[in-house]
Formats: structure tokens, sequence, C-alpha cells
């Protein structure tokens, strides 16, 4: 008994109904409790007023962007190397969910940007390096659209998503080199175990980041599901036109 | 594979190939900015280089469709897959004569509309080098975004927007060197990464591009 | 009822707004599809 066994349809189905709710229920509760705490009972940030709340929003939204694409890209080596089935379908099911991260993430820092930097907008390297993002994941996901044959199409955005990865992280070297920012650097850096943070937005803003993180898991299995079922869908009607 | 190269250059050079169209455009862009930006000789300075970069982007996203989509469709690719050849080849050889026809004129040119946009003098022997180093990237990139489209219908508009993203680095890079060049701030580190996305990319898009066109001639 | 958020009020606000906005939409799309998938896929093996 090996892990992949769960990554066959018919187990993958069976073992994520049950899980589906609780994922649900547990990614709204914390973001729920996380975003009422960061929204009523924090203190006004010395340099940030008021709009320090809109981190609770800003950095998980920031964070599930990265990790949606970085979940897709795992899925498409998997599905190019070991060729399940879930797997291609879940790095489909991940993309508009990523993509509405990043949208969110675009969207609150250029509301952020206003009462702080004086602008919506900077060329800063970590806003383009999002914009980029962003039109990576309209690539990917217009080439799903595209194509008719889901195995041609399983394997082309795979290969997209190998090719654009590297690019993408090309890009975001470049867009450092280009110019340098007025973004800060990271709160919360994972590597060194540091955090700019201080302690009172501190827990609220780990419950909304595992909250995102959790709800990205859920709607990833839910869409998943959506996909076998329209791949064997797909299948049983292949096969009732052919036996007509 | 030579007689790819010449095929695939005979080809674009003969009537309707579309060379020389991405020559036209790369022109027509260069005029149509200054109207749209007004005739301000120190502003048209200022964004010279980068409008030249920008402008040879498209001109080179212009015919990228050609590269591989006459062949798929008469079966020509099906062929040449199949031939002793190994397909890798095949599209690093379709990418040179994408090059040949678009990134070396396009390269030669652009100092010469420099003179329209007003260039500092400065600035074009490193729009030349940037040029010549950047557009290699330019063609191999396309020839594997090409190779993905190859089996859709209406592939252009769906290549565009899957290259262009692709194109960032290397814009980013050959434009920075040019106005590093201009201002003196050591335009080396720009030029040698620029030569650095195209040879990496020589080196690995070709595997990736011969990947792409056997799973789509399945 | 509201904490006072001072003269960016707006900003902030909106920042929810917009966010609750997005992801009530990606979750409804994504359920709305899944309903109506699982519909028409037990009508098919049913049928």
């Amino acid at each position: 008994m090996s892990m992949w066994e769960y990554a066959n349809p018919k187990k993958f189905m069976d073992w994520t109904a049950p899980v589906l709710p609780w994922a649900f229920g547990i990614a709204g509760l914390l973001t729920g409790v996380g975003l009422v705490w960061g929204f009523f009972f924090t203190p006004e940030a010395e340099l940030f007023g008021a709009t320090v709340k809109i981190i609770y929003l800003h950095v998980p939204a920031a964070l599930m962007a990265i990790n949606a694409w970085f979940m897709m890209l795992v899925a498409s080596l998997i599905w190019v190397i070991r060729r399940h089935h879930v797997s291609a379908l879940a790095a489909r099911a991940a993309a508009p969910v990523g993509m509405v991260m990043t949208v969110i993430a675009l969207a609150t820092g250029a509301l952020w940007g206003i009462p702080t930097w004086g602008t919506y907008w900077v060329w800063d390297p970590r806003l383009t390096s999002f914009m980029i993002l962003f039109l990576f994941y309209l690539g990917y996901i217009a080439l799903w659209e595209a194509i008719e044959d889901p195995d041609t199409a399983a394997d082309l955005t795979a290969i997209l998503c190998i090719v654009g990865s590297v690019f993408a992280i090309l890009s975001r070297y470049a867009v450092r080199f280009w110019n340098q920012g007025l973004h800060q650097g990271t709160s919360v850096p994972v590597v060194t175990g540091g955090r700019t943070v201080a302690d009172v937005y501190w827990v609220p803003l780990l419950m909304c980041m595992i909250g995102f993180g959790v709800l990205f898991v859920a709607l990833v299995l839910l869409r998943t599901r959506t996909e076998i079922r329209l791949r064997r869908m797909r299948a049983l009607t292949a096969r009732t036109t052919r036996a007509a | 594979m030579k007689a790819l190269l010449w095929r695939d250059l005979a080809l674009a050079v003969r009537a309707g190939g579309g060379f020389g169209l991405g020559l036209a455009f790369f022109l027509i862009v260069v005029v149509l900015v200054p109207f749209g930006v007004g005739p301000d000789r120190t502003i048209l300075s200022a964004i010279a280089p980068g409008i030249l970069w920008v402008a040879a982007l498209l001109a080179a996203l212009l015919s990228l469709d050609r590269i591989f989509a006459l062949d798929y469709e008469d079966g020509a690719l099906a062929l040449l897959a199949t031939a002793p050849v190994p397909l890798e080849g095949v599209a690093l050889v379709k990418a040179l004569a994408h090059w040949i026809t678009t990134g070396l004129p396009l390269t030669l040119v652009a100092p010469l509309l420099g003179f329209f946009l007003n260039m500092d003098p400065a600035a074009y022997a490193y729009m030349f080098a940037s040029l010549a180093l950047g557009t290699p990237a330019l063609s191999v990139i396309g020839s594997f975004g090409a190779a993905l489209t190859v089996g859709l219908r209406r592939g252009g508009l769906l290549l565009s927007l899957l290259v262009l993203p692709l194109y960032v680095p290397t814009l980013i890079f050959g434009a920075e060197a040019v106005r590093r060049g201009v201002d003196q701030t050591g335009a080396a580190a720009p030029l040698m990464l620029v030569g650095a996305i195209s040879l990496g990319c020589i080196a690995l898009l070709p595997f990736a591009a011969a990947a792409v066109l056997r799973i789509n001639l399945r | 009822m509201l904490p006072d958020l001072g003269p960016r009020a707006v900003y902030v606000l909106l920042s929810y707004g917009v966010t609750l906005v997005l992801l009530a939409a990606i979750i409804g799309l994504s359920a709305r599809r899944a309903i109506k998938v699982r519909r028409a896929l037990e009508e098919i093996e049913n049928g």
C-alpha cells in the first residue's frame, strides 16, 4: 500500500468526500475568527494606522498565490513522471483559485498603497512580479481551455507550467535587477524563523494564513472532484455514442 | 539539418512567406510612437531604447505562428518527426531560421530607426549589442510557444498570451543594458545576462519544444 | 459597532469588501459547477 493509491480516481473520490466538509469548516472557522479578531480587536500600528488591518488579507493571499503555483508545478511534475490523472486534474483545478488569490493580493496591495505610498501602483519588484504571475496564470488557464483532448491538454499545460516556473523565477530576479522597490521585505521569513510582525498581530495573522491555506486545499479538492466527474461523464458519453 | 534550414529560409523569403512583414511592422510601430507620445525630442530620446525593444518583441511575435503551423498542416512535421534527424534538432533549426529572417534583420535595422526616435548617440552600440544577444532567446522561446499552440485552430492570440510573459526577463535585461550604457553605469552585467538567457534558452528549450511537438503529433 | 478606523477607513473596508466578494465568487462558482456536474453524471449513470 503506497501513497500513490490515494491518487486512484475512485479512491480519491472516496477519501475526499468525508474530508471536504471538514476542510471547508476548518477554513471558514480559522479565516473567520482570524479576520474578526484582526479587524475588531487589534490596535493600530504606529506607522500604518488603521490600514495595518489589510495585512490579514494581503499576506495570506500573496502567500497562497505563490504556493498555488508551486502546487501546480508539483502536480504537473507528478503527471509528467507518473501519469496520475488526478494529479493533472488537480493542477487544472488549482489554477483559477491561485489566480483569484493573486488578484486579491494585487487589489489589497493597491488599496494599501494609497495611504502608505500615496499611489495605487508603483513598478516595484514585488508588485511587478505578481503582475507577471497573474499573466502566467492567465496563459495557463487559457491553454487548458483551448485544447479539446484532455490528455493532450494535461501534457501541454504541464510542460508550460514547468517552463513557466523557470521563467517566473528568472523574471523575479530580473525585476529586482531592474528596479529597487518601495515594498518592504517579507514580513514572515519562514526560512530564518524570524518575523517582523509584532505579537499582537501575529496570532490572528497566523490564523488567517492557515485558514487561507486550508481554504485553498478545500477548493482544490472540490474542483478536482468536479473535474474527475466531468472526465467520467465524457468517457461514458463517448462509450454510448460508440455503442449507438 | 542544413537542408531543412535552407528550405525554411527559402520558404520565408518567397512571396507571402512573411519575411519583411516583421520588418515593416517594426518600422510602423516606431513611426506610430511619436504620434502617440508627441514630438518632444527629449521624451522620445528617453524612451527610444524601450520602444525599440518592445517593437522588436512584437515584430518577432508576429511571425511565430508560421514556424510550425504550415508544416503541421501539410503533414511535413509528421514526416520530420519520423526522419532520422532528432526532433530537438528540428526545433532548433526552425528557431534559427526564424532568427535569421526576423531577429537578425531587426537587429540590423534597429540602430537606423533610432534616428527617428532621436536616440542618444551613445546608445547605438548598446542597442545593437543587446538586440544581437537577446533576439536569439526571443526566437527560441517563441518556437516553444509555437510548438505548444500548433494543433490549435485559433492559436495566434493564445500564442501571444503564452509567449509574452516568457519574454519578460529578456526584455528587462535587454532594455536595461541600453539604459545603463547611456548612463555609463555599467552595461556589461545586463549584457552578459541577456547573453546568458539566450544561451540557456538555446540549450534547453528545444527539448521542451520537441516534447511538446511529439504530444501534439500524437 | 465598527472600530474607529480614522481617515483611512475607506481603504480598509474596500480591501475587506473586495477580498470577500472575490472569495465568495470563487467558492460559489466552484460549488455551483460541482453540483451541476454531479447531477449530470448521476443522470447519465442512472438513466
